[in-house]
């Protein structure tokens, strides 16, 4: 009875360990790659693929390039899950807010002696995708917040288009605060900022900097949510909210793309979204705030997975995916960070659905002088602290101060201080 | 044993014995039933009891995904259990949130069972009418009730009707609960509705005829011929709800997200959050270990107290 078991258990074993050799790729044959991106928007996916199918016709070792989207709400969430289960991505775009995270801990492939051209990289542009002089995901999208703006509705309410304010130098959030005052009074919806939701409070940034607030000090290691600045501009939201009534409140759902919203704080790659818009719309750059005009930054880059047992092949597809030449394709929908691209003659060929005075106000002024969306290491946890802190904010009666000092009792620990 | 025993032994043996055939009828019967249940087994094992030692083992562990490290941090884990200052809350609103739902849920399941076991017309109408949204998707189930919590959604459009200015349901620390509650109970409240009313339909009714010729009234038959008779039943779908609400995380990942504060945020939820969000793979292992206590904790002590008040078990 023992030779057979022990021939049975050695079949078993032979089997286990030729299933086992399956993480490595085929030795023959087309590799087939993997890119986790978060838009599934059909103009960018057809971009991508196109790109792809271009670069699949000079490299027959390469196979199928699928673009998997997942969705924004939880994306970094959905990423490090298939990580964690072993079906990680060969490339994988990086939201700004995760870039520490990943930068931090290695596990993204060195990409700066592989991209094209990597000196033309705006400094401003990298900074968050660099350590300790190398480049570990190429940065993207370097896409400033701006205003889209439905003239339709503004117009209806009786109250100047934000481009004659623009002309006319009172282009401020006190200004943009009574347009969207009119246009909720109307019975529409006044501004919403894209996906805050009244959780995703590091999109606020897009006002509280007119403030010259921050989330935390430069160093990363003191709380600011408590600082004069911020508390003026969370005062000024709270009354914009709950007072003016200017902005959607908590627990409404709107859709600036519907065409029944005034305005919405957002990035240039939402353009696309508008493309069948039934209302005339504009884009202008984030209103002045008491500290004059600014810009803010939403960040994206693409890295190279080192789980990846095709991590070459995946860097080489990277490096073609962003050369002058696509970049300049994608130029579309994701601001460059290659210095040549950023020109608002070279951006207009791109760039169909804006015009001249949308690319120059908005992306190329904005990236010249934007500040990045906070982010910090272990944002996620930090992220959600604060979340449930900033909670009681948004109710009518909340006393500002008393929140913002509670948020910074809360996440001090975290910022690790 | 003995020498003269092996001796006898020995002497007894007939060299001409015939050898013992291995495939006796209990070997082989005993290898069919092996077989009967040797998929039932290995999916027990593979998927139950092996994630059961890796949740153990993880939870001894600290796993940086990204980094894609894996160290060995011994009990370091559970000690930052005892110290979260966040887990105390979170007990709390999974206390508050397991104890509303099995209430309401077996309340309203008896009720219902009971109303629709009368003979009357249209009761079958009512039974598919309220057995429906038990298969209906559950994230669509939950995107439709979200769109009518809102704050000008549909609930407080019929309660403006009424002259009622509602409430924002999801953004309220105590509201929020209540909807989260509410929401599952009317999901879910037809399964135990059907368990119920095929108990009821099996408690014999000269029992009822015998209470009323003595003279007992509805609740007096309700309360002692009802109860005990369909007291099996009771304990299976407290047993089923019980579990189930420690289990609820779809319908807070969309409604609430575990806010506003930590209102909504349940132990399977926090759990999500640690090892997911945050990527505390190891004290998210923990947080599941805890978990798993707590509701062997919990079905242990309802199966106890079984013996107390259950009338009858086959």
């Amino acid at each position: 009875m023992k030779a057979p078991l022990a021939t049975l258990a050695l079949a078993c074993l032979l089997t286990v360990t030729a299933c086992g050799g399956g993480a490595a790729p085929a030795a023959q044959g087309p590799q087939p790659l993997r890119m986790s991106i978060w838009t599934s928007n059909e103009a960018h996916l057809k971009l991508f693929k196109d790109i792809a199918a271009e670069y699949r016709k000079s490299h027959p070792r390469v196979g199928e390039i699928t673009f998997d989207p997942i969705p924004f709400e939880n994306y970094t969430t959905t990423l490090t899950t298939q990580i964690a289960g072993g079906n990680a991505p060969d490339l994988a775009w990086i939201l700004e807010n995760a870039a520490p995270d990943f930068v931090g801990s290695g596990a993204l492939v060195p990409l700066k002696g592989k991209i094209e051209n990597a000196g033309e990289l705006v400094p401003a542009a990298t900074r968050l995708w660099e350590r300790d002089g190398e480049l570990y995901a190429y940065p993207f999208s370097t896409s400033p917040f701006g205003v889209f703006v439905n003239t339709d509705l503004v117009k209806a309410a009786g109250q100047k288009a934000p481009r004659d304010l623009i002309k006319a130098g009172q282009w401020d959030w006190e200004h943009a605060n009574e347009i969207n005052k009119a246009v909720a009074a109307k019975g529409k919806n006044g501004l919403t900022i894209l996906n805050f939701d009244y959780k995703a409070w590091d999109n606020l940034a897009t006002v509280w900097q007119g403030w010259g607030a921050k989330a935390w000090s430069d160093d990363g290691g003191t709380c600011q949510f408590n600082a004069p600045e911020m508390v003026e501009a969370m005062t000024f939201l709270h009354k914009s909210i709950f007072t003016d009534k200017a902005m959607p409140g908590p627990g409404t759902a709107v859709d600036f793309f519907s065409g029944d919203t005034a305005m919405a704080v957002a990035q240039i790659s939402r353009a696309a979204m508008l493309e069948d818009a039934t209302f005339t719309w504009d884009l202008v750059p984030l209103p002045a705030g008491p500290k004059g005009e600014y810009a803010v930054i939403g960040q994206a880059g693409i890295g190279v997975l080192k789980k990846s047992p095709k991590a070459e092949l995946a860097a080489d597809f990277l490096a073609y995916f962003t050369n002058a030449a696509n970049s300049a394709k994608l130029a579309a929908y994701f601001p460059p960070a290659r210095s040549s691209l950023l020109t608002a003659d070279t951006m207009a060929k791109t760039s169909p659905m804006l015009n001249g005075d949308q690319l120059q106000e908005v992306v190329i002024d904005g990236i010249e002088q934007g500040v990045v969306k906070p982010s910090h290491t272990g944002q996620a946890e930090l992220a959600q602290t604060a979340r449930a802190a900033l909670d009681p904010l948004w109710k009518p009666d909340a006393d500002v101060k008393a929140v913002l000092d509670g948020v910074c009792a809360k996440i001090q620990p975290l910022l690790g201080g | 044993m003995t020498a003269t025993d092996l001796r006898e032994g020995t002497a007894a043996r007939p060299a001409t014995r015939p050898p013992r055939a291995f495939w006796t009828i209990p070997r082989r019967d005993a290898l069919v039933g092996y077989l009967m249940i040797s998929p039932q087994l290995a999916g027990s094992v593979l998927f139950v009891l092996l994630p059961l030692g890796l949740v153990g083992y993880y939870s001894l562990q600290e796993w940086n995904v990204l980094a894609g490290t894996f160290e060995f941090v011994g009990g370091e884990n559970y000690a930052k259990l005892l110290a979260d200052p966040n887990l105390g809350q979170v007990l709390t609103s999974t206390a508050l949130f397991s104890a509303g739902l099995v209430v309401l849920n077996l309340a309203l399941a008896l009720t219902l069972a009971v109303l629709l076991d009368q003979k009357l017309r249209g009761t079958t109408f009512f039974r598919t009418l309220f057995f429906s949204p038990v298969l209906v998707s559950l994230v669509a189930w939950t995107i439709v009730w979200q769109f009518l919590l809102q704050q000008d959604g549909g609930v407080n459009g019929l309660l403006g009707l009424a002259g009622v200015d509602g409430p924002n349901w999801l953004r309220g620390e105590s509201t929020a609960l209540l909807s989260v509650v509410v929401v599952q109970v009317v999901k879910n409240v037809g399964l135990n509705m059907v368990l119920f009313l095929a108990a009821l339909q099996g408690v014999p009714r000269q029992l009822y005829e015998a209470a009323q010729l003595d003279g007992a009234g509805a609740w007096t038959r309700f309360l002692r011929i009802t109860v005990p008779q369909i007291s099996p039943t009771i304990l299976l779908t407290s047993i089923i709800t019980v579990v189930g609400s420690l289990q609820v995380f779809a319908q807070i990942a969309v409604l609430t997200q575990g806010g506003p504060g930590l209102s909504t945020t349940v132990l399977v939820y926090y759990l999500y959050q640690q090892a997911f969000q945050f990527r505390h793979l190891g004290y998210g292992a923990t947080l599941s270990v805890l978990l798993f206590l707590i509701v062997a904790a919990l079905t242990l002590l309802q199966w106890r107290l079984r013996r107390k008040w259950v009338f009858h078990e086959s």
